[in-house]
């Protein structure tokens, strides 16, 4: 019997090693996958290199491996100026390397990575700072840019629900990256909110397949997972 | 007069068409759903996910795994659906989004866009605004028209990091609604009681009057604030 349930987040995130690289879902709060970073932060690996949309805050999600100082190196699209601040000091010290992208660059590059694709052309970014470096080509008259496949030893991603199959739905916008994560990297631990019998999820409403999914572990939402006084920031 | 920060975002929504799919970037460009007109369907997009973004909910009806690209609670309207982000910039990057509404730091002549790093800041982020300035037909700026110390954002070249060149359309302020052309700028509307000469007193960059050139039409609390000098 497949039994891709794990019991807690520690056990889930425990091969996890120093140097690896690791994608992470969520965009704001949504989809952040808060207890297995937590777990991580816990379990201590080093010198990771982190791929996120951005750089999460000091208190949740990915900006709290920022403030434990296990993360080397970032690749991502947004940076809130004003939230992640440990971030921001080590990058303006030289202690951790950004790799800036384009949101949908990003995305792509993902995508490419699950879909076994060896990169793409992008018009995005041509003729800008962004496409610095890079190999571009013209094609049917317009120009493009080079960009190659973004691969991870692990995905941490979130869901609400999960049969033990490592099937997955969202809610609403905990979407985002996810999916895309889940196809990129030799290890995906999927965080979930509950986890429910094989059928109870109807094929037509898994957004995630299971054949992309290793792990899954049921958590209690992070309480930034619940509705936020004064706003979701 | 010169038009409030809701006044640029009303006299955007005059030109959003009925059957347009639109991203709105943070800023002025997030007010213009109030100002949509009624019963006109207008699909907006937000990059994590979303097409057919409604209202921010009320106080109590906010559910904590829907926000739009600002972090923002929001709600979605009948017709609605969501996505992954592959998807969503495939939306935009493939040319299906019609209309990006979108904020700058600076707009060149020729349509260049600068909107993703100021000259002073060290962190750089660039979020989605590349793709939506290469990949969106319509590129609108919303913006005012000058910096907050009076100096023009409207220029024959940009100075900051660009986001896209030749991408920009057409730009509303709070002064005038500007074309983009081949011939360089073109004055199409002036705030109401302003004179064009006023305008191109603070635009960086020569502005040719276009013949039907004429004053915004604006109710008029979007127009409350009076010019010095």
């Amino acid at each position: 019997m497949i039994d891709k349930t794990v019991a807690s987040c520690a056990e889930a995130v425990k091969d996890v090693f120093d140097g690896a690289t690791i994608m992470f879902g969520g965009f704001g709060p949504p989809g952040v996958p808060a207890r297995l970073i937590e777990a991580l932060r816990e379990q201590g690996a080093r010198n990771l290199t982190a791929i996120h949309n951005g750089a999460g805050s000091d208190e949740f999600g990915l900006g709290i491996l920022f403030v434990s100082g296990q993360v080397r190196k970032l690749v991502a699209s947004f940076l809130n100026r004003g939230k992640a601040s440990a971030f921001r000091d080590q990058y303006l010290k030289g202690e951790v390397e950004l790799e800036l992208l384009p949101q949908g660059t990003l995305a792509e590059r993902i995508r490419a990575a699950g879909a076994g694709i060896g990169g793409f052309y992008t018009p995005t970014a041509v003729g800008t700072r962004l496409a610095k470096g890079k190999e571009t080509r013209v094609l049917d008259g317009r120009e493009y840019v080079f960009e190659r496949p973004l691969h991870a030893d692990f995905a941490f991603i979130k869901a609400h629900r999960a049969d033990r199959l490592g099937n997955l739905c969202y809610r609403l916008a905990m979407r985002n990256f996810n999916p895309v994560m889940a196809s990129a990297a030799k290890v995906v631990i999927a965080e979930v909110d509950e986890i429910v019998p094989v059928g109870a999820l109807a094929p037509d409403g898994i957004h995630t397949p299971g054949i992309f999914v290793d792990r899954v572990v049921q958590v209690e939402r992070h309480p930034r997972h619940f509705v936020k006084k004064g706003g979701a920031q | 007069m010169k038009l409030t920060r809701e006044g640029i975002a009303y006299r955007v929504a005059r030109d959003l068409p009925e059957g347009s799919y639109v991203n709105l970037g943070v800023g002025i460009p997030s007010l213009v759903p109030s100002y949509l007109p009624e019963g006109c369907e207008i699909f907006v997009h937000s990059e994590n996910g979303l097409l057919g973004v409604g209202a921010a909910p009320a106080a109590g009806d906010e559910d904590p795994d829907l926000v739009n690209a600002s972090v923002e609670y929001t709600t979605l309207l009948p017709g609605a659906c969501v996505f992954d982000h592959a998807t969503s910039f495939h939306m935009i990057r493939g040319g299906h989004v019609t209309h990006s509404v979108i904020g700058a730091i600076e707009v060149a002549a020729n349509g260049d866009l600068a909107n993703w790093q100021m000259p002073d800041e060290s962190l750089p982020s660039v979020g989605g605004a590349m793709d939506l300035a290469f990949g969106v037909r319509n590129v609108f700026v919303a913006m005012t028209h000058v910096t907050s110390k009076g100096e023009p954002k409207i220029l024959s070249a940009c100075t900051c990091p660009l986001t896209a060149p030749r991408c920009v359309r057409r730009i509303y302020t709070d002064l005038a609604v500007i074309d983009v052309t081949p011939d360089g700028l073109v004055l199409r509307e002036v705030a109401p009681g302003l004179d064009p000469a006023a305008v191109q007193a603070q635009t960086g960059a020569p502005l040719r009057i276009a013949d039907d050139c004429r004053e915004m039409d604006i109710p008029a609390g979007f127009g409350g604030v009076r010019l010095r000098a």
